[in-house]
């Protein structure tokens, strides 16, 4: 039984600007992440790491084989899935942290974490309260709750970013980078949540350059200089 | 998860003599979708806009069919003209690009918002003018402005309340024509946010055409690039812009100045 499984996906670029060039960055990507398990992606930078995640979220469409995800009810295959497949799977099953916050104008912090949980059903309240537990376990201060995150520190944003992907308790989870810009005790609050989400039964598929964490968190490694395309 | 699409329209075309406006569009939009229209002028957005809305009849394409409150499907070409102008006023709401051809210049703002209501049988005057006032107070217009008719408000506040006349009879789908053109970026931003939470708290669907790609990926959850009449790539919001496959959406995408 597996939440994730990739096989044989592939990946080009076409970049018409550039005169149609044609830019291979993953090839033949298989793997799986079973319920509970922690796959982190390892390799250099600029070997197809992020994009994986990129394509497992959707944000990217695969040119050739299949991302199938278990969550409850039927399994959902990435590759082949309507956008609304996509888009509901996303807000019930998928959850996605970057390092970098896409922040909106004029909402504040506290509004921006409990978003995700409204959106799958939560009353307003419940989530909020859940959020501001959120934002408290990552030492977000008070006074900057109901304020915009625009104006935050990088790390500021990070942390409000972690306390929206990681508050809804997703089957799954795709993290790039979640303890980049960390302290050291906001990183370890990221680790325990991952192990606490662990527990729970979700499959997280990670990439973390911290060594330290990676071996906390870390079930199987997956090297995708494997799979990376000789560019 | 409702599993009947909401509205659907197959192979809209339009000539405007032998201009061609739209050729060969079609979608289907789903509860609580919102989809986004985008590319340059002149490429037909806005004619696609007013065919699936019923205001320009199709040269071709006549498949436009909408799933009605009780769960039957219309076909919008059939119904009767009364029967579709009902729908427009309730079920529907269009938002003008010019708050002016959305509005009753010389009517109150309470009388812009409670003329839709009275249009869904609402006779009661003082409820009708509670909800006016609250609906003001939703899109940030201060209630005692309420007696004032549009022609004193400020531009943004003219959008506002456009917005507010169409969400007040709680329509199920929201066709919206560059909500934000014309407006000064902090005016679009607080104008953005409002109709971001409104159609999201409200489960709206919504089709907005714009040629702002920072909207774009704001409000919608997928996107149509149309170019010289035609849709030309679609799908995620997110994935279109991020992972582009057609030259022109690559030109378009990359011509975004960074803020």
């Amino acid at each position: 039984m597996t939440a994730l499984t990739l096989s044989d996906v592939t990946k080009t670029f076409t970049m018409h600007l550039q005169g149609g060039l044609r830019l291979p960055v993953l090839r033949n990507v298989s793997f799986a992440a079973a319920p509970g398990e922690c796959v982190v992606l390892t390799g250099p930078s600029g070997a197809g790491k992020s994009s994986i995640l990129k394509l497992i979220y959707g944000n990217y469409r695969c040119d050739s084989g299949h991302i199938l995800v278990s969550a409850g009810g039927s399994p959902v295959d990435i590759a082949l899935a309507e956008p609304r497949e996509i888009l509901a799977l996303r807000q019930r099953a998928l959850g996605y942290v970057t390092q970098f916050l896409r922040a909106v104008p004029r909402v504040s912090a506290l509004d921006i974490v409990a978003e995700p949980l409204i959106l799958k059903g939560t009353p307003r309240e419940d989530a909020t309260a859940r959020a501001a537990m959120m934002l408290r376990r990552f030492n977000v201060p008070e006074r900057l709750w109901s304020l915009p995150p625009a104006t935050f520190s990088g790390g500021e944003q990070q942390r409000i970013n972690l306390a929206r992907g990681l508050l809804p308790e997703h089957p799954i989870l795709l993290l790039d980078e979640p303890t980049a810009s960390l302290d050291a005790n906001n990183r370890a609050v990221v680790v325990d949540i991952i192990r606490e989400r662990k527990a729970q039964s979700a499959a997280i598929i990670a990439i973390v350059h911290d060594e330290s964490v990676r071996d906390e968190i870390a079930d199987v490694g997956v090297d995708v200089t494997y799979f990376a395309t000789a560019a | 998860m409702n599993d009947e699409p909401l509205l659907i329209a197959e192979g809209l075309t339009k000539y405007y003599g032998r201009r061609l406006g739209c050729r060969d569009a079609s979608l289907e939009l789903y509860e609580g979708e919102v989809m986004a229209v985008v590319g340059e002028s002149g490429s037909g957005k806005t004619t696609l806009l007013q065919m699936l809305s019923t205001q320009i009849e199709p040269s071709a394409g006549r498949v436009l069919l909408y799933r009605m409150r009780d769960g039957s499907v219309q076909d919008l070409w059939t119904m009767s003209e009364p029967a579709r102008r009902f729908l427009l006023r309730t079920d529907w709401g269009y938002v003008h690009q010019d708050p002016q051809l959305g509005l009753r210049m010389g009517v109150s703002a309470g009388g812009n918002v409670g003329e839709r209501l009275m249009a869904v049988g609402q006779r009661h005057y003082g409820d009708i003018r509670a909800t006016a006032a609250d609906w003001l107070s939703r899109v940030e217009i201060p209630r005692s402005r309420i007696d004032n008719t549009p022609r004193t408000y400020s531009g943004g506040m003219r959008q506002r309340l456009q917005i507010a006349r169409n969400l007040v009879t709680a329509p199920r789908l929201i066709f919206m024509d560059e909500p934000t053109g014309g407006l000064d970026v902090s005016v679009q931003a607080r104008l953005l946010d409002l109709l971001r939470r409104i159609v999201a708290e409200m489960r709206i669907a919504a089709i907005i055409v714009t040629h702002d790609l920072a909207v774009a990926r704001l409000l919608s959850n997928r996107i149509m690039v149309m170019k010289d009449g035609q849709v030309i790539e679609a799908g995620l919001t997110d994935q279109v812009l991020d992972d582009p496959h057609q030259p022109y959406t690559q030109l378009l995408v990359s011509s975004i100045l960074p803020a």
